[in-house]
């Protein structure tokens, strides 16, 4: 290119030819627009492997396999084996003498023994003694029963074992596969929906499958009950101040910095506090619901107080003046008129920060809300505030944190709860939102 | 000071450097712009008057592709610069903008030193070879922009730190140093005082030698000051274009009179 | 329980005593309204709040001072003699403590009456079978002194208990009664209840105050009680963590190094994959992106800030950790040993920050004045051109400002790191070893046990602390150049 400044040579150029520099140029314009678009395409990529991962891995707590058959005791098995020194043996004799004659009558053809019984269902000869010894009634009728099978043949049918992975061992033998697959055939082993996921407390260690979320998720409620109820005063008591009538002075700029601050703090810093204030100092029970909702109603507060400052700012000075008009005090302004029409989006704010609350786990570990305490269901109102209790984040924190891989299972299931809730209470938020929102 | 523009404003009419026939622009469902035809001389300084709103602004911003920045704005009809049409497929209007250049409104340097300011369209245009190259263009284009001697102790000065008048000049300046054909103007005082205004009114006037200037103003002294040409926008309409003297002297349209002297707009 | 039920009977004097005061004020007129300063229902709110706020400021100032005086005198009044060596007054006074809430135990559990509990002439090991006989925690020997100082503890306590009772109850009455007085046709009431109204706004607003100072207070004197126990100097400049697990002793070493390195490394990747796709799809979103892709990325994007961590943490866990180890492990590079690691935890926390940073770098790049771009498109820049020499320059303070405060959100993070980063400390440059944070370490030494008397579990203070005071320092700082940002283009 020769000297710009005499002879600019771009003069000559026409418009309808693009030079070369022009077209790298625009070569690197498309390059950046490509990283954009690929910036956001990975970020999408990765919330729909999220959202995948979570539902096939979480389907598998929602059902279980059970056995279901027709068996029929009489009086003279009863007695029989009541009167034989191992007990469940003859019972499970029984049982095997009559699922052989299930399965032949249906032309099934596979051997078992005993032991594979035990393996596949567990010790079935003390379920039904235990049965028939409570309800002496059935002697003699046939009963249908739905019993669940093990762990193992959850993982048969949901595909996490299969033929070419399982060891033998003394849980489960490749040669029970035989037997399981005949069952199904036959109708008489299949997939159920799991209520026990949903209803039970915790459970042992040692017992996945009986695991279930119920009691955690009673004591989130209880929790959300005691932030919904002091969060929500207390924020728009704090907000309304703020915006309404505060001064402009140094204690409300004092003010404005910590809430500011305070919606940065980490969440486990809340956790802490609560474990010294409320529980070291106050000497308030552990683990009880009504500490983690005090502590998560501090680590929500200014969320709340941030998007109801944004509700009441939303409505113009207009009514307040026309309020203050004929006659109203201030007060009387804003409860009567700015309050109301804050309303919509104040409740918005609020169920997104119940949300948030809903959802956290770290400051709840702290205060004892550990997983494993989650052992029954409360008995009472004031019980659910002060038991011992769970919330559903804190349980699934304890279930990945097992060592037998069964709990996963439970835990990505119980991730699916919390995700159906807190999607719940983001929908609520946006028809809230979509109902009343007003434009000024 | 206005006599001695005017002289110099008898000076021989040159070739048509900006050609538009019948060009409409649509903002959204809004027709902004009616049927336009307009022949813009080179070197020579055009000025586009009207009530606020008329579409001059608009108009202005057709000619260098701004418009396309902006989703909801379709235009139709032809504008030829030389005789090629801008809005033909083949032409990038990266390229355009570099040979039709721009100031606006208000004045906007960029938050870099003034330095950087004035070598960002050269440096983007790979119109130098060197620094030393450079340092030149920088130079020549402050001193067109006539701003030199109060910037040149502090090149590396953030632009955003000058008076509104000395930033308008920089960024005139910086138009300058891409070496465009055209030089379009937005309101390009309304900012500024009237000493600053004075300032850049001279400096318009130095520019014509070399370049086509078309300046869009709302005041009507301005454009009988600086211009040589008068294109009177209303309601979307090029009304009137003409001499200056002519349009301000003796307007055709009873339009054009009764914004002249102040009974619309 | 009584405690609810006290709660409960001061509100119903105060329901009963807004009615009476409503029906008072009106009756003084004959049941004229326009003759009352007030509207009727002030009245009633007038007794209401004199009765309920009192009673209520008492109970909750008598609840938190109570501890801090039962503790204090029975503390001094147990004699030097009784402090072993090697022991501090405040350790001789939890074991006072655990003995009162052990013969508490007991007595709810039957294995001694009350009045055993609280007889002098009790036979030290006797008392220690029925404390064990009610599964309460006993302390090794129990003396004379510490049982003396543990039955006072006992009585204090109770006494408090009922003093505190009848105090509050005659405060409710007493105000109701007052308020009552006040309510005729003259008396201001609507003035007096807007004027506490404010006060209570004003109290509620302040709760931020108290919150930060309770959070200071809390972190402090756990933290100085610590420091009692453990040189600070060792905790700050310490490279081995290594409490130990049977408690008491010296054996443990309890340096920060390595859990600030670790959580300094994650946080670095967290950042790494963060910032370039929040930024860069911050730069799509506001500058190239039509409204319509807009409408459905954006909410899309900020869905994963929505998540709980816990599920993030479970991702690591379960699906980042093993999808790694199959590339990085000893089937692929043979780097990584076990799934949870500090790129695990990485990079599933840079998921959770790309919202963070693209929602607040595209405020901050929408901040930027129309006119710049218009300036530089004007001279012929391209869009990129204009974004990367313009718009982003001119962004710079604002977008410095979101990665700090995502920066603080990294360190603050928890499950995440409990779950995908290890338990291991240890100071190492492998992003594939599992090394440890300050936050996992938090939760690590507070679940579970709470004695709030030996070093190890004392020491999640001093953490705590110091994660308080990183973030509280990032947040303030990020935040001021946020304002000073926005400040310069208003």
């Amino acid at each position: 290119m020769t000297d710009a400044t005499n002879n600019p040579p771009r003069h000559k150029t026409s418009l309808h030819t693009v030079d070369a520099r022009t077209k790298r140029r625009n070569a690197s314009e498309a390059r950046f627009k490509m990283y954009g678009m690929t910036a956001i395409l990975i970020g999408l990529a990765f919330l729909a492997i999220l959202a995948v991962s979570i539902i096939r891995a979480g389907t598998p707590a929602f059902t279980r396999t059970v056995f279901d058959m027709e068996l029929t005791l009489t009086q003279a098995e009863f007695e029989a084996a009541e009167k034989q020194l191992m007990k469940t043996k003859a019972y499970q004799a029984v049982f095997i003498d009559q699922l052989s004659a299930k399965l032949t009558e249906q032309n099934v053809q596979v051997a078992f023994d005993g032991k594979a019984i035990d393996r596949l269902l567990g010790k079935i000869g003390g379920d039904l003694r235990a049965h028939y010894r409570a309800n002496p009634g059935d002697l003699g009728k046939p009963v249908q029963f739905t019993l669940p099978a093990s762990s193992r043949v959850d993982g048969y049918f949901n595909g996490k074992v299969t033929r070419d992975t399982l060891v033998d061992s003394r849980f489960l033998e490749v040669s029970d596969l035989d037997l399981v697959d005949a069952l199904h055939e036959a109708g008489i082993i299949h997939s159920a929906f799991n209520w026990t996921f949903i209803t039970a407390a915790d459970s042992s260690v040692d017992n996945p499958g009986g695991a279930g979320i119920g009691a955690s998720v009673v004591g989130s409620f209880f929790m959300m009950i005691v932030v919904l109820g002091l969060s929500l005063p207390i924020g728009v008591a704090a907000s309304i101040y703020l915006e309404e009538f505060a001064p402009k002075n140094r204690f409300t700029d004092l003010i404005e910095v910590n809430i500011a601050n305070l919606a940065a703090v980490p969440s486990i810093v809340f956790g802490i506090l609560g474990l010294a204030v409320f529980i070291q100092f106050m000497h308030l029970p552990n683990s009880a619901p009504l500490v983690g909702g005090l502590v998560l109603t501090l680590m929500t507060l200014p969320t709340i107080i941030i998007s109801t400052r944004a509700a009441l700012k939303a409505v113009p000075p207009s009514i307040r003046d026309a309020a203050l008009g004929v006659g109203a005090s201030k007060m009387q302004a804003v409860f009567h008129h700015v309050l109301p029409l804050a309303m919509p989006g104040i409740l918005t704010g609020t169920i997104i920060g119940l949300a948030q609350a809903l959802g956290e786990t770290a400051p709840l570990l702290l205060i004892g809300m550990v997983g494993f305490v989650a052992r029954e269901y409360p008995d009472g109102l004031a019980e659910g505030f002060l038991n011992a209790n769970s919330a559903m984040p804190a349980q699934i924190y304890t279930w990945a944190a097992r060592a037998d891989s069964a709990f996963y299972d439970k835990a990505w299931g119980g991730i699916i709860i919390l995700l159906i809730f807190l999607l719940t209470m983001n929908i609520i938020a946006i028809l809230l939102r979509r109902r009343f929102e007003r434009r000024w | 000071m206005y006599d001695a523009r005017h002289t110099e404003a008898q000076v021989d009419q040159t070739e048509t450097k900006i050609s538009a026939k019948g060009v409409q622009v649509y903002y959204g469902d809004t027709h902004a712009i009616k049927d336009v035809d307009v022949e813009i001389a080179d070197k020579t300084v055009t000025a586009f008057i009207g009530p606020s709103g008329c579409g001059k602004s608009t108009f202005l911003r057709c000619l260098n592709r701004m418009n396309d920045t902006i989703d909801i704005c379709r235009v139709q009809g032809d504008i030829l610069i030389d005789g090629e049409d801008i809005y033909d497929r083949r032409v990038d209007p990266v390229q355009l903008r570099a040979k039709v250049g721009m100031v606006f409104q208000k004045p906007n340097p960029f938050p870099k030193s003034i330095y950087d300011n004035i070598a960002y369209g050269p440096r983007i245009h790979g119109l130098a070879k060197n620094k030393a190259d450079l340092d030149v263009i920088v130079e020549k284009s402050l001193r067109r922009g006539a701003i030199w001697n109060e910037v040149k102790d502090r090149l590396h000065a953030p632009g955003t730190g000058l008076s509104g008048g000395q930033q308008q000049r920089l960024c005139i300046a910086r138009a300058i140093a891409t070496e465009p054909e055209v030089l379009l103007m937005d309101e390009p005082c309304s900012a500024l005082d009237p000493i600053a205004t004075a300032q850049v009114e001279e400096l318009i006037d130095e520019l014509r030698l070399d370049y086509s200037v078309v300046i869009v103003t709302h005041s009507m002294q301005q454009a009988a000051r600086v211009s040589q040409k008068t294109a009177f926008f209303h309601l979307g309409n090029l009304v009137e274009f003409d001499d200056t003297t002519k349009i301000f002297t003796n307007p055709e349209d009873p339009r054009t009179e009764s914004y002249i002297t102040g009974r619309i707009g | 329980m009584s405690l609810i039920w006290l709660l409960g009977l001061v509100l119903a004097i105060a329901a009963v005593g807004y009615a009476l005061g409503r029906t008072r004020a009106l009756s003084s007129t004959n049941g004229d309204i326009r003759k009352l300063h007030s509207l009727p229902s002030y009245y009633g709110a007038n007794v209401a709040l004199k009765s309920a706020i009192p009673a209520l400021l008492v109970l909750v100032v008598w609840l938190v001072a109570q501890p801090l005086i039962v503790s204090g005198v029975v503390s001094s009044d147990i004699p030097d003699s009784a402090i072993p060596e090697g022991s501090s007054r405040g350790l001789v006074m939890s074991e006072v403590k655990r003995v009162a809430a052990g013969l508490d135990g007991a007595v709810a559990a039957g294995t001694m009456s009350a009045s055993y509990a609280a007889s002098a002439q009790a036979d030290m090991d006797d008392v220690t079978k029925r404390m064990r006989d009610a599964q309460q925690i006993t302390p090794e020997a129990l003396t004379p002194e510490i049982l003396t100082a543990g039955q006072r503890f006992r009585a204090m306590v109770a006494q408090g208990k009922w003093a505190m009772t009848a105090v509050v109850l005659a405060l409710a009455v007493a105000g109701a009664f007052w308020g009552l007085r006040e309510s005729h046709a003259e008396f201001r009431a609507r003035n007096t209840v807007e004027r506490v109204t404010k006060v209570l706004l004003i109290a509620a607003a302040s709760l931020a105050i108290l919150t930060t100072v309770g959070i200071v207070l809390s972190l402090v004197f756990n933290t100085y009680e610590f420091f009692t126990m453990y040189p600070p100097l060792e905790f700050f400049f310490g490279t081995t963590w290594a409490p130990s697990f049977s408690g008491r002793g010296g054996s443990s070493e309890l340096g920060i190094v390595p859990l600030l390195w670790g959580t300094f490394y994650i946080s670095i990747v967290a950042l790494a994959v963060a910032v370039p796709i929040g930024l860069f799809s911050a730069i799509y979103l506001s500058e190239y992106a039509g409204p319509k892709v807009r409408a459905i990325a954006k909410p899309l994007l900020e869905v994963l800030a929505g998540i709980p961590t816990i599920v993030y943490g479970l991702f690591a866990l379960l699906t980042v950790g093993p999808l790694l180890v199959s590339i990085f492990g000893k089937d692929g590079f043979g780097w990584m040993q076990s799934g949870t690691a500090v790129m695990t935890a990485g990079i599933v926390m840079g998921i959770m920050l790309i919202p963070f940073v693209s929602s607040l770098s595209d405020d901050i790049i929408n901040a930027v004045p129309q006119s710049l771009r218009d300036g530089s498109y004007g001279l012929g820049a391209t869009k990129s051109e204009t974004i990367k020499q313009v718009v982003l320059p001119a962004a710079l303070p604002g977008i410095v400002g979101a990665i700090l405060l995502a920066a603080s959100r990294a360190i603050g993070e928890t499950m995440i790191v409990v779950l995908g980063a290890g338990a291991a400390a240890r100071l190492s440059l492998n992003p594939f070893e599992a090394m440890t944070t300050v936050t996992a370490k938090i939760v690590s030494q507070l679940t579970g046990d709470t004695d709030f008397s030996s070093p190890e579990m004392l020491v999640a203070f001093a953490l705590g602390m110091t994660l308080f005071v990183v973030t509280l320092g990032l947040n303030i700082f990020a935040l001021y150049i946020v304002r000073k940002y926005r400040e310069q283009y208003e």
